[in-house]
């Protein structure tokens, strides 16, 4: 029987390449979906510019990415994890029990999040306060904590037009949802005051307070997306009164279709943003392995290449794709070249 | 009905209460309206399938057919050793050391050079005018440096990928107005552009590198092909093929010729058409679980992506083996075991040859299936930026990173950059074409040699 010789000897070779295999020769990266653009750019540069092979980029987000990264050490683990925010302690906690101990932190720039809506709507100028009041799920009205009666716009705001209020923002499993919460409806809790009204109730705990802030409603108004920018986009251009949570880099590249909301007056830009002036912004990172530096072919210079400047520099192809470079890069520079750890002596 | 007769008809014919056969009687008009209404249903039925059909086909292709052209810039290029290799020597290693940065401003002077040659006016900078180029340009020029360096020092003429938005300009998907607020491009450069293109310098053609390429990042979707992960799919339909045709042969071979009918085979056979059902996602946690964590093999290989699309084809092709196995006749059987043969030759001699059309058949569809799953690949890797250059050996091919066709279509169809959208429903013309013609094999293959009795 040829056929079953052809089989076993199929799966004979299968079996020893597999085992020769054993030493995985190209840099493993996985997590935010924000950060994922960038750091596909830089790996198709390396690529070229390097005798390693290109990394392998995946998406999923922040936390995906960091819980991946944290389940061990070893070839069949994640090199690098891409994170638009800063790792938790409870994280570093969970790395620290599967034996993941040193972490590089890299922080490779800064991005802003944007909020945009359909080009032919209206043209919005929020604060945080006009999204706190629209997206918590309990508002205080009169000095008594209800349940979030507003249903459109105007409700909110009075100089804003009567549109329904839709709004499409990122899931929990976004790093892009932190910042959101903290930034802009945290933010607008404590600007109304209703951040008191909820420590009062919750007696005086701090933690319950902000809570209760940043719970979103979920009466379908706001709509969390789980997907990629994208289908937030697809969603607005199905539904035009709505208005999404995008970051900058994506709002740049569908200018077409989206038109942008200003944030306490300031315009979302890589200049405002980097000037500080537009509130709404995070840094993004990356965390690498430093077990894996050495074991792994390429992730030191990988990591050094990522925030080199003439890549993450001011007139590097990040800045260009929408990155806002870090005015501080010679410092994650040289921190990198010296492996410096989290919470390290280094 | 024998009162209506008989009164309609007075004494003129007999009537023998059957009535005429040219004259159709109420019952029997009623009986072929009932057949005319079906026929009118089943027709109803098909029109709205083939239109559906038809939109999307529509769709697929009006939107795909433009990732199968790109536009390319013709640009003489000097090629100065003063930049390239400082010490003169044309040692690689010296020349490597410049980076694809160190390219970028010979495209500058190139355009400058151009503009002044054939006396074009434009207001640009060197910088704004290489714009109109991918970000890739500046890695051609390094790569055929490095492949012949005796080329420094001369000016050679090369054919740059436009950058994606002048490419969707000369596609008519953008325009002047679409990119009002497009910090990406502005519109002198595309006056330049008309500029060029009236000189001859820029045209649009067929796209090869689209079918044969590898995946790009997101700054250059111009440069994006499918080649790469055409050859992902080809190597992981490889183990499936390898692995599924003759676990599942044999499984029903013997489920259905010389296992006994006992309990025990009933519950396999209720387990096998339940593993049929079981969403394919399932597969990928198990295949992540037990091929990448327990058995260490590489993350985001081919052999790993095969080896859980096996598990997924495995129902498919043993069910579909099975009905081909039942489906031969009793009598070819008794007929060899009469003249003498054992039990296992009148299986392969006779009765595995006739079941052959309706196995391979079995076998393409399951394969066809496998072909166009994403969701079990999205948990072991395979879904990613993942621009690996072709794999060039088979050891490589099974088990360096590489993505598979639908993997790849997804991946761009959540990208930023419009451009990428239009070569994800490239892509899915990629595939439905490759679809259709391993279906159409399985239905020659099925029409050629099935035997009928």
């Amino acid at each position: 029987m040829s056929f079953v010789k052809l089989t076993t000897s199929a799966l004979a070779i299968a079996a020893v390449s597999a085992t020769t295999a054993a030493a995985r020769d190209q840099v493993q990266v996985a997590g935010s979906s924000t950060v994922l653009p960038y750091a596909s750019i830089v790996a198709e540069a390396f690529g070229e510019n390097f005798d390693f092979p290109t990394p392998v980029v995946e998406s999923g987000g922040s936390s995906a990415g960091l819980k991946r990264f944290c389940e061990g050490v070893g070839e069949n683990t994640i090199d690098i994890a891409n994170a638009s925010r800063a790792i938790k302690d409870s994280e570093i906690a969970v790395c620290a029990e599967n034996g993941v101990t040193d972490i590089i932190e890299v922080r490779i720039g800064y991005d802003g999040i944007v909020f945009a809506s359909d080009i032919n709507g209206n043209s919005f100028e929020f604060t945080p306060t006009d999204w706190y009041k629209a997206l918590s799920a309990e508002v205080v009205v009169d000095g008594e904590i209800v349940a979030n009666p507003y249903t459109t716009w105007d409700q909110v705001n009075p100089e804003f037009p009567a549109q329904p209020i839709q709004a499409f923002v990122p899931g929990t499993k976004h790093g892009t949802r932190e910042v959101f919460e903290d930034k802009v409806i945290l933010a607008g809790c404590e600007a109304t005051g209703d951040f008191e009204a909820f420590k009062a109730a919750n007696g005086d705990d701090k933690k319950a307070a902000e809570k209760a802030c940043i719970g979103l409603r979920t009466d379908g108004k706001s709509v969390d997306i789980d997907g990629d920018y994208t289908e937030t986009l697809a969603r607005i251009e199905s539904n035009k009164d709505g208005i999404g949570v995008f970051g900058l880099a994506f709002y740049e590249n569908n200018t077409n279709k989206l038109q942008v909301a200003t944030m306490s007056g300031i315009t979302p830009s890589t200049e405002s943003i980097a000037t500080g002036e537009y509130p709404v912004s995070r840094p993004l990172f990356f965390y690498v392995k430093k077990a894996h530096i050495g074991v792994i072919p390429g992730l030191k210079e990988f990591a050094e290449f990522f925030v080199a400047d003439e890549i993450a520099g001011p007139d590097g192809p990040l800045s260009e794709y929408g990155l806002v470079a870090d005015p501080k890069l010679e410092d994650t520079q040289s921190a990198v070249a010296d492996e410096a750890v989290l919470g390290g002596n280094s | 009905m024998t009162d209506a007769t008989t009164s309609s008809l007075p004494s003129a014919t007999p009537v023998s209460g059957k009535g005429s056969l040219m004259q159709q009687d109420a019952r029997t008009r009623k009986r072929n309206a009932a057949e005319t209404r079906f026929k009118a249903y089943g027709i109803a039925a098909i029109t709205i399938g083939m239109l559906m059909l038809l939109v999307l086909v529509y769709n697929i292709v009006s939107r795909g057919t433009g990732a199968f052209q790109q536009t390319f810039v013709t640009l003489e290029v000097a090629l100065p050793a003063e930049k390239l290799d400082k010490n003169g020597t044309r040692n690689l290693d010296d020349i490597k050391k410049v980076s694809t940065f160190g390219y970028t401003p010979l495209l500058r002077d190139a355009f400058e050079a151009k503009v002044a040659d054939k006396s074009i006016e434009t207001e640009l900078s060197g910088k704004e005018m290489a714009g109109i180029l991918s970000a890739g340009a500046a890695a051609q020029l390094r790569d055929f440096v490095l492949a012949d360096p005796t080329v420094i020092g001369s000016t050679v003429a090369f054919e740059f990928l436009a950058s994606s938005r002048v490419d969707g300009y000369l596609k008519s998907r953008v325009s002047r107005d679409s990119i009002a607020n497009d910090k990406n491009i502005s519109a002198e450069q595309l006056d330049f552009v008309d500029q060029l293109t009236a000189s001859g310098a820029i045209e649009k053609r067929f796209n090869l590198a689209f079918i044969t390429g590898a995946d790009s990042s997101d700054a250059r979707p111009e440069a994006a092909g499918m080649g790469v992960s055409m050859m992902g799919s080809l190597f992981m339909m490889l183990v499936v093929l390898a692995l599924a045709l003759p676990i599942g042969v044999a499984a029903s071979i013997y489920l259905e010729e010389f296992a006994p009918k006992n309990w025990l085979t009933d519950i396999i056979e209720v387990n096998i058409s339940n593993l049929a059902a079981v969403p394919s996602i399932v597969f990928g946690i198990l295949g992540l679980a037990v091929f990448i964590n327990y058995m260490h093999l590489p993350t985001s290989a081919p052999l790993v992506g095969g080896l859980v699309l096996t598990l997924m084809t495995l129902p498919t092709i043993i069910i579909s083996t099975r009905a081909s196995l039942k489906a031969v006749p009793p009598s070819i059987r008794d007929a060899a075991l009469g003249v003498g043969a054992s039990k296992m030759q009148s299986v392969f001699h006779h009765v595995l040859p006739l079941a052959a059309p309706g196995i391979l058949t079995g076998t393409i569809i399951g394969l066809a299936q496998a072909l166009g799953e994403t969701a079990p690949l999205l948990l072991i890797g395979m879904v990613g930026f993942i621009a690996s250059n072709p794999p060039d050996s088979i050891a490589s091919g099974l088990l360096d990173p590489n993505s598979a066709m639908p993997a790849q279509i997804y991946e761009w169809a959540k990208r930023a950059d419009p451009a990428f959208y239009e070569r994800a429903w490239g892509g899915i013309i990629i595939l439905l074409l490759f679809l259709v013609t391993m279906n159409t094999i399985a239905v020659i293959l099925r029409r050629r040699f099935e035997r009928r009795w």
